[in-house]
């Protein structure tokens, strides 16, 4: 153990012997790497606001509980944009600020260039700026953008110019962050040869290898075709081709989605929970897990797709399988880390603990809740790796339902969580409002468990997912559990009651923004207590990423090259489909 | 490395659920014989699919083997050519094989409430090939975004009686009870009322 001097002291002896520099915020220790997570939250809590009003708008709409505010043509500009804000911005607007944080934090030392890091992050907002223009410059009639593609943006639908250089340069800037806090690690590597890395940083590391990897095929996707054909410097494409270039990028996004989550119950959620981590080395070994697997999936949502033999869908679902082993290993971690924390706290029982966790502070209760929905998440998951049960759902509610409980839930909630705990101590300002924050969690969550429960029943029943009004004229639904009305109401108060919460979450936020400094102690320090198994008696192999990092090609150019070469081989643009603008 | 002794039993728990999983896949399609949308169906050039050899003009035509009908969909902005303004009809008790493709965007081609669910991608021929035990009646919905009409986009299957069945009258069918290869047919799926 690293600090065996620490285990026979009594608790308050903890808190108070905390170092001073902990107790410092963060702000104050490392101005710059504050400012840049700073900005980098403000406009992901932007985009959860944005994103938060389209989707009530779409929870009302497509249920026919209210359709006065758009019509259904409208409702995929609505429906673009509640997926690109949320998904993309409100996401990884997130995960650039918490990794930044996380970087600074773990290597205790600011990131080397406060120009450069203010650079990505100028880039990346004026990426996500023109998207956003082309998106809602479709709801207005006199402006000639318009974005309704979706978030996957399939072709041969066509969008505005606009749309493909926005995504192009906010893609540019998520690299150009990376190679910002890889270039902190390399200076913290020259000063420290010996020490193993910091966790924090060996999580950043790994996720931004994946991120390399997989954003590649939107690169090529996006670069190569689609803004050459929205500026008419091509006639076709080949669909396949590109919607397989685009699933090369989208599986692994969810992961990027989910590990900044993972990174706080993994690092932070121990610490809430009053305990410490149970085991640093397991943690590699999962961060380890995504990196390989991540990206050899992307065919497992093109099961129904023709043109894909079936052997290559069959990689892909034997491969999205073996991803349940470091989702699992975590749900023992995280579980057996909060065990740990309420024991600590004086709980009791096998299950009676789970009484003595401070269920009343936000950022735990978020967490706790947000990691409950994703175990929920994670079977109705299964039920879509399974290659020939999918046909079932295939593209009906069941899976907006199930993402709802990943990124929306797992990844959303887990932010808002963390966030209460994260933003004080990059600004200084106690947070404010703290009753509300108390209640958010709450409110998300009975919000998400009546409207996803909804979504999964009526996907069984066929009711198809994108779609303005899932009302049809020559057949009826029949649904197997409950009634399409009583269906229709869950999601409508659910999406009211998750726009609520998301609004709730912001006026915190914006709340404590403009409070002043010094109006009270923070509640919180940064300082994260050293994890029961620590990282110094695991294998040293652990923490060579470079050789992790070709494993993970290796994988992914068997999972991917023969498929891919198959689809160029009659040349790139063959079947030639002219584009559609939409 | 210390790995602790429920963490390990957990760890076994998990590739054991693993290994089952993958054996149900498997045993789905190698067992039960369900098979996936694939590369069977071939390819077309988009603004001619009927120019080449993998699709022909939209209808119902009897297949190689006696029972046995090939359906070509096609799915575009915003029908589906048969399914929208007149009904796809195939006899009970029949083994139909769907061929569904695109002339302009992605859409989907899903029989409401049955495990018949593809895309139509523009350049590729998906075929899917099902048995109807019962007469019945599915409605059909594009279920993947296609454009500012999508959601108009439906229509109707009819499985009705064999003695009620006259022939391969699909639309535009001009080549009524001719004999054509299914090889392309490989896939099969199950669409009856077991699937719910």
């Amino acid at each position: 153990m690293a600090h065996p001097h620490k285990s026979d002291r009594p608790q308050a002896y903890e808190a108070e012997g905390t170092r001073l520099k902990d107790r410092l915020a963060f702000v104050d220790r490392y101005p710059n790497a504050a400012r840049i997570t700073r900005l980098s939250l403000s406009v992901s809590f932007t985009a959860l606001a944005i994103g938060a009003l389209l989707g009530i708008v779409q929870a009302l709409h497509r249920t026919n509980v209210f359709r006065g505010l758009i019509s259904s043509v409208d409702y995929y500009s609505v429906l673009t944009g509640h997926g690109v804000l949320l998904a993309l911005f409100f996401t990884i607007f997130f995960l650039t600020g918490i990794f930044t944080w996380g970087t600074s934090r773990s290597l205790g030392r600011e990131l080397p260039s406060p120009r450069f890091s203010l650079a990505w992050f100028l880039l990346m907002l004026s990426g996500a700026v023109m998207t956003s223009t082309a998106i809602f410059g479709g709801l207005v009639g006199q402006i000639p953008f318009s974005a309704d593609v979706l978030y996957t943006f399939y072709a041969p639908l066509q969008a505005h110019p606009l749309f493909y250089a926005g995504l192009a340069a906010w893609l540019v800037g998520t690299w150009l962050a990376g190679a910002d806090w890889f270039r902190t690690y390399y200076r913290w590597r020259q000063d420290n040869p010996d020490e193993r890395i910091p966790l924090q940083m060996f999580m950043i590391m790994t996720t931004m290898l994946m991120w390399y990897i997989a954003t590649l095929g939107v690169a090529v996707e996006v670069l190569v075709f689609l803004l050459p054909l929205s500026l008419g410097l091509i006639e076709s494409v080949d669909p396949l081709l590109t919607r397989t270039l685009f699933w090369f990028f989208g599986h692994p996004v969810v992961y990027f989605w989910l590990m900044p989550a993972y990174f706080a119950w993994y690092t932070v959620l121990p610490k809430l929970s009053g305990g410490r981590l149970f085991s640093d080395p397991l943690a590699r070994v999962v961060f380890i897990l995504f990196l390989l697997l991540s990206t050899p999936v992307g065919f497992h949502h093109q099961y129904a797709d023709p043109g894909v033999p079936e052997g290559f869908k069959f990689i892909a679902m034997t491969n999205t399988m073996f991803l349940l082993l470091p989702s699992f290993l975590t749900a023992f971690t995280v579980v057996a880390s909060m065990e740990y924390g309420a024991r600590q706290r004086g709980g009791t029982g096998y299950l009676g603990w789970l009484k003595s966790l401070p269920w009343g502070n936000p950022a735990f209760a978020g967490c706790a809740l947000a990691g409950m929905m994703f175990a929920a998440g994670g079977f109705s998951g299964i039920i879509n790796a399974g290659m020939n049960i999918n046909s079932l759902i295939h593209n009906t509610l069941w899976v907006p339902g199930h993402f709802h409980l990943t990124v929306g839930t797992a990844s959303a909630l887990t932010m808002m969580a963390i966030s209460y705990w994260l933003y004080p101590q990059i600004t200084g300002k106690r947070l404010q409002f703290y009753g509300v924050a108390q209640i958010q969690p709450f409110v998300w969550f009975i919000g998400m468990g009546l409207m996803s429960n909804a979504m999964h029943r009526a996907g069984l029943a066929g009711v198809p997912r994108r779609t303005a009004e899932p009302q049809y004229q020559q057949f009826d639904f029949a649904p197997v559990l409950g009634s399409m009305s009583e269906m229709r109401l869950q999601i409508a108060i659910g999406g009211s009651l998750l726009t609520l919460g998301a609004l709730m979450f912001v006026f915190v936020m914006v709340g404590t923004w403009l409070a002043e400094r010094g109006r009270g102690q923070l509640r919180v320090d940064s300082h994260l207590p050293e994890p029961i198994s620590g990282a110094a008696d695991s294998p040293q192999v652990l923490d060579n990423v470079k050789l992790w990092f070709l494993i993970a090609v290796v994988l992914v150019a068997i999972a991917y090259g023969f498929p891919i070469y198959s689809m160029v081989a009659d040349g790139v643009f063959n079947p030639a489909a002219p584009s559609f603008p939409v | 490395m210390h790995v602790h002794r429920f963490e390990r039993l957990w760890l076994v728990g998990t590739l054991a659920l693993i290994v089952l999983f993958i054996g149900t896949v498997t045993y789905g399609a190698v067992g039960a014989g369900y098979g996936m949308v694939d590369a069977t169906g071939g390819q077309v050039d988009p603004t001619d699919t009927t120019g080449g050899e993998n699709f022909r003009e939209p209808g119902v035509y009897n297949g190689s083997e006696p029972n046995h009908y090939d359906v070509y969909v096609e799915a575009k902005q915003f029908l589906f050519v048969p399914g929208t303004s007149e009904p796809i009809r195939v006899p009970a008790n029949s083994t139909v094989t769907f061929h569904v493709t695109s002339p302009d965007v992605i859409h989907g081609f899903e029989v409401v409430g049955t495990n018949i669910n593809t895309m139509a991608v523009p350049g590729q021929v998906a075929t899917v090939t099902v048995e109807f035990d019962e007469p019945d009646e599915y409605g059909l919905v594009c279920n993947e975004y296609c454009g500012s009409g999508h959601h108009t986009m439906e229509g109707t299957l009819k499985v009705v009686p064999e003695s009620k069945y006259n022939g391969t009258s699909g639309a535009n069918d001009t080549s009524s009870n001719t004999t054509m290869s299914a090889g392309n047919a490989t896939s099969t799926a199950t669409a009856t009322n077991e699937v719910n």
